[in-house]
């Protein structure tokens, strides 16, 4: 009993990173139709801007705490919300009017582009990354394991996922947002601008991206340029079984991947911690291809 | 002079929907274009807007060339629509939906005052204020779309095809308002309908199109009396 409930914390925390990230995925086909594949990679380059930073603000605040800690997310936070706008801006915005497949591919070279540009730039070989909030036992008993890892991971996570709620259901901007991805004719017939709407989506996206990066690694000390790959690939998992286009969704559907994947590892073997992932992507692609909060939507032809 | 369009040319693909249009709008009026389906009347008015670009020509609002703007500049400059098929945003509420079309301004209690303008106007609204927009009627829907345009406070309101698919009962009332905006807004309007009888007797000025020309045009009465148009348009013998 005990176990499974340790199982259980260790899923939430895992399931709350994944859900960040996947609402990235989420926002961005909700906008543009497209699965933006370099997503994974501005989660990676958000956790070498925290390794980068962590020491420079330490110094500057003076040592590491809650101010440091902080201070370090929202400066990577900040700088992936930059990449991810030029991404935007560079690559996908000159193809708006192509095929989807062509915007489709041309992601999946940015991701390259990041993975082999990180490894050139940070070289290949994995760095310890800082403790940002000393760890705290909690509960630590022969039968639980609490620390305070989980606790700021989960709570972390919650926060800004209420943010990004009242952003989008509560602002001019976040009602823009919603228009734009209902009908781009019918918003710039409002006044709306789409370019600066698409533009503050890859904004919000990539910041929370670089928001679970800092929580990942400080569960997962240890960062390369290649660790966006499957956390980038379960989050979008996630936010196709939540329902792709669909923020609370995408929440359900991280948790769900996470704690499937603390499950596997802990009952089965940890051998099918990755595969399980798939195997759920392929049931749902299957069984309900729009996901479970997803509404089918017809294809248009 | 508010609106002028100057030999006005839009394509889609190798279609020519619009061959060389000329039209103006002076300040104040209701001005139609009728005409049958395919005659360019939509084309004409998303060119205007700015969701259709023209291939050819030029259209110049209070003197300004605005043929090469985006759409939200033109919303910018004082220009809404009300488009064809209402193009309500299914997912907000009514409220949103009028909040949007609001989007451009910042005069918070101004944007009140016309929310409570527009519910005078159609009181159904006020009852469907919270539903998603795509959960409203037909009917609804059209008066929404009015009520979002006139939210951004238009000099010029463009309205595409505000007749269809309305029950016979609503395009009664819905004209009435067109003509109520007209006068105690003094907002200027350019109408395009198939319902050609409808608005005639609304319009100061008309434009008859046909096969994406114009092919007579003049003051809505004399548009109503003329022997042909009665025959081609109005449906009736004399």
């Amino acid at each position: 009993m005990s176990e499974l409930l340790q199982q259980i914390i260790n899923g939430v925390s895992m399931g709350s990173i994944y859900a960040l990230i996947a609402l990235g995925y989420t926002m961005v086909y909700g906008i543009l139709r497209f699965i933006n594949f370099a997503h994974g990679d501005v989660f990676m380059v958000g956790a070498f801007v925290g390794f980068f930073v962590a020491p420079v603000v330490a110094t500057l605040v003076g040592g590491s705490g809650l101010a440091t800690a902080v201070l370090v997310m929202v400066i990577s936070m900040a700088a992936c919300a930059l990449l991810g706008v030029t991404i935007e801006k560079l690559a996908y915005r000159p193809l708006r009017s192509r095929p989807k497949l062509t915007v489709l591919i041309t992601a999946i070279g940015v991701s390259l582009f990041l993975e082999y540009g990180g490894q050139l730039v940070f070289g290949p070989d994995p760095k310890p990354f800082p403790a940002l909030i000393p760890s705290i036992m909690i509960v630590n008993s022969r039968y639980l394991v609490l620390s305070s890892n989980s606790v700021v991971v989960i709570g972390t996570a919650l926060v800004l996922m209420i943010v990004l709620r009242y952003i989008v259901f509560h602002t001019r901007m976040g009602t823009a947002m919603r228009a734009v991805s209902f009908d781009h004719r019918a918003a710039s017939l409002m006044g709306i601008n789409i370019d600066s709407v698409i533009s503050f989506t890859f904004a919000l996206g990539s910041g929370l991206a670089a928001a679970a990066a800092i929580l990942y690694g400080s569960v997962y000390p240890s960062i390369n340029p290649l660790m966006g790959l499957f956390p980038g690939l379960k989050a979008f998992i996630a936010a196709v079984l939540g329902g792709i286009g669909n923020l609370t969704g995408a929440v359900v559907g991280g948790l769900i991947i996470g704690l499937l994947e603390t499950l596997v590892t802990g009952y089965i073997s940890p051998v099918y911690r990755d595969a399980i992932s798939f195997a759920v992507l392929i049931l749902i692609l299957l069984f309900r291809p729009s996901g479970i909060l997803g509404r089918h939507e017809a294809e248009k032809v | 002079m508010m609106l002028e369009i100057d030999n006005l040319q839009v394509s889609y693909g190798a279609v020519r929907a619009v061959k060389g249009i000329s039209l103006t709008v002076e300040q104040g009026q209701i001005v139609t274009l009728i005409g049958a389906n395919g005659a360019g009347k939509s084309s004409t008015l998303r060119a205007v807007s700015g969701i259709t670009k023209a291939s050819g020509g030029h259209i110049r609002f209070e003197g300004r060339d605005i043929t090469s703007l985006p759409a939200h500049g033109i919303v910018a400059l004082g220009i809404s629509q009300a488009p064809e098929g209402r193009m309500i945003f299914a997912n907000l509420t009514a409220r949103e939906n009028l909040a949007m079309g609001a989007y451009l301004r910042r005069d918070a209690p101004e944007i009140e005052k016309d929310m409570e303008y527009v519910f005078a106007m159609f009181p159904k609204l006020k009852e469907r204020i919270d539903q998603p927009g795509g959960k409203l009627s037909g009917g609804e829907q059209q008066m929404l779309a009015i009520a979002r345009a006139l939210l951004a406070r238009p000099r010029l309101l463009l309205l595409d095809e505000p007749s269809l698919g309305i029950a016979p009962i609503l395009v009664r009332t819905i004209f009435e308002k067109i003509v109520e905006v007209n006068c105690q807004l003094g907002t200027t309007i350019l109408l395009v309908e198939q319902n050609a009888r409808m608005a005639l007797s609304i319009a100061h000025y008309a434009y008859v199109l046909e096969t994406g020309q114009v092919r007579l045009h003049g003051p809505a009465a004399g548009i109503a009396c003329d022997e042909d148009i009665r025959r081609a348009y109005l449906g009736e013998h004399c």
